[in-house]
């Protein structure tokens, strides 16, 4: 068992690394500034061009990508204890594919940019609910093992949907999306950055309410239910508002994959194993992660941008794999 | 204290009901043990209990309630059980396992369970885990998980304790020794249902047997009531013998070779 001291450090380096990720990403850029001339830009306290570019361009991009990991990390880590699997995530159960469908058809037919999230969260409930649907039909309660066979299934209809939707679109309709599926943060805007964060606060804080809950769905179905625990409804609760958090970032942030997966595996056992604190820090970790993919995105290849979902793939295969040798 | 009467369960698509008219009690301060071949609804038994399936007809009375009608929190406060092959997705430390069996007392804001600690030290010694809490879960024999499962459930500071099976997997040492901590446990005035293979053991332990076969009470009383030859041949259909143990003189089980060919 880890030390309490161990244990504040932890979190303490967790939240050093978002403010370190953060910093980075306000300075680096084309036009490079020290930290302090970042902060000093950002509270208004600079040239008007280091200001705007600070406030307009760089802060919202790394407010949204820190809210997308973070999102994405905490909607990993409670899937992953609700199904008791440690492959579970956004991404794998098809609600990625859902969201993505849902906001392709949406980009596709020119709704209002208000209206993509909502198109991305309406298909991640249709997925998550044609998920339960095919899993139940498997044979009497649905096995995590079936859900995630089903997701895959889902996913793969979800592709042909996106296909179907795309080569009936304009080009133009068709490009967009396919950058928008790619993931990226380079458009970020404060209303984006707002509407996440209020989908990320009710649904990632509901989560951590409910997280004691996960410590016993854990369990396992049985051992869940001897515990005084519904477990169908707990368990609908807990997939349902992981995949709004999922959803919420599909529609701001296109496809950003490996990060739902990856990680909660990466804090749990630092984090004391526990949901609401593997939860939590799953939120700091992958926010940090995300702005720092992010900054790799954008400097790598500069002045061109990379994906920003095609780096965290990239990155998070190192990382999966130094996992894999510990579920030996 | 739990009291089933005519309990009957039908499975879908089943032809015949996995428990057909069930009754009996499992009173304080005993073990009450439930045996009978595979298939005969032990299981089946125990998840109605839970409310994981739907009875057709009869009532399960837990200390005088309706089961059914009971809030589940409360039904958790009151019969706390040791399902089979319970075991966390994810390794915990022992500590927090064994604090899951508070989570009937506490609400989802925290706080509000002034007893938790207490109950979970009580947990730790009635159940003899202590030299092991501050490893992970995954770090435990199966001797030692089977007792940490256990005190999970002590914590729960239920009046009474079902286990599904709780040997399963176990050697000759720490069989007898689940099987003396549920005697001590029941001695302390705890009522305990314990679902089992283990005819010999049950034969020594048990004050109470209920034989079930395709859904019925075979046979029920005390084990020199239940553990007849004739009785037994018939329920799990095997040639076999009933001696006297010569060391204890509690009832034992021999089964005999050359039984019906499968």
């Amino acid at each position: 068992m880890t030390r309490p001291s161990s244990r504040a450090t932890f979190w303490a380096l967790l939240v050093a690394a978002v403010a370190v990720a953060a910093l980075l990403g306000l300075a680096i850029g084309p036009v490079r500034l020290t930290p302090w001339e970042a902060w000093a830009a950002l509270t208004g306290d600079g040239d008007i061009t280091s200001v705007a570019i600070m406030r307009d361009i760089r802060a919202p991009r790394v407010a949204l990508a820190a809210l997308i990991g973070a999102a994405l990390a905490m909607s990993g880590a409670a899937l992953q204890g609700t199904m008791r699997n440690a492959l579970a995530e956004p991404y794998l159960l098809g609600v990625s594919g859902g969201a993505a469908v849902g906001a392709v058809v949406a980009l596709a037919m020119r709704a209002p940019y208000g209206l993509v999230p909502v198109g991305a969260f309406g298909g991640a409930v249709a997925a998550v609910i044609l998920v339960l649907a095919i899993a139940r039909a498997g044979g009497g309660r649905p096995d995590p093992r079936v859900l995630l066979m089903a997701g895959v299934v889902v996913g793969a209809f979800a592709n042909a949907v996106i296909m179907i939707a795309l080569a009936s679109s304009p080009p133009d309709a068709t490009r967009n999306a396919l950058w928008w599926m790619m993931g990226s943060v380079a458009a970020a805007t404060w209303a984006q950055v707002a509407w996440l964060a209020v989908y990320a606060l009710l649904a990632g804080g509901a989560l951590l309410v409910f997280a004691p809950e996960i410590d016993v769905l854990a369990l396992g179905d049985e051992a869940a239910a001897g515990l005084g625990v519904t477990v169908e409804r707990a368990g609908r609760r807990a997939y349902v508002l992981a995949s709004l958090l999922a959803a919420a970032t599909v529609a701001a942030a296109g496809l950003v994959g490996f990060v739902g997966l990856v990680v909660p595996h990466l804090v749990r056992a630092r984090a004391g194993r526990q949901h609401r604190a593997v939860i939590a820090a799953a939120g700091l970790a992958g926010a940090a992660l995300v702005i720092g993919a992010d900054l790799v995105a954008r400097t790598l290849r500069a002045p061109n941008e990379l994906p920003l979902g095609a780096v965290t793939a990239l990155g998070g295969v190192p990382f999966f794999l130094a996992q894999l040798r510990r579920f030996r | 204290m739990i009291r089933f009467e005519g309990v009957v369960v039908r499975y879908p698509r089943a032809s015949a009901p996995a428990v057909d008219g069930v009754s009996f009690e499992v009173p304080r301060a005993t073990i009450t043990a439930i045996a009978g071949p595979n298939g005969s609804g032990k299981s089946t038994l125990v998840r109605t209990l839970l409310g994981r399936v739907a009875m057709s007809a009869g009532t399960i009375y837990v200390d005088g309630d309706d089961a059914a009608r009971l809030e589940r929190r409360e039904l958790a406060r009151r019969v706390a059980i040791v399902s089979q092959r319970e075991e966390p997705a994810f390794p915990v430390s022992v500590r927090d396992y064994i604090a899951l069996g508070r989570h009937p007392h506490t609400t989802l804001w925290g706080g509000a369970d002034p007893d938790g600690p207490e109950a979970v030290a009580r947990a730790v010694n009635e159940a003899e885990v202590g030299a092991f809490v501050d490893r992970t879960t995954d770090e435990l024999s199966g001797g030692e998980w089977q007792r940490v499962r256990i005190a999970r459930a002590l914590a729960q500071d239920a009046r009474t304790l079902v286990l599904d099976e709780p040997t399963t997997y176990l050697d000759i040492a720490h069989e007898m020794a689940a099987f003396e901590l549920l005697d001590a446990l029941a001695r302390a005035g705890r009522a305990i249902l314990v679902v089992s293979h283990q005819l010999n053991l049950v034969a020594r332990f048990a004050q109470q047997v209920v034989l079930l076969h395709r859904g019925r009470v075979a046979a029920a009383g005390t084990p020199g009531d239940v553990m007849r030859g004739d009785v037994l041949e018939q329920v799990y259909e095997w040639p076999l013998v009933v001696t006297r143990d010569p060391a204890v003189g509690a009832p034992a089980l021999l089964p005999l070779r050359g039984g019906r060919k499968q």
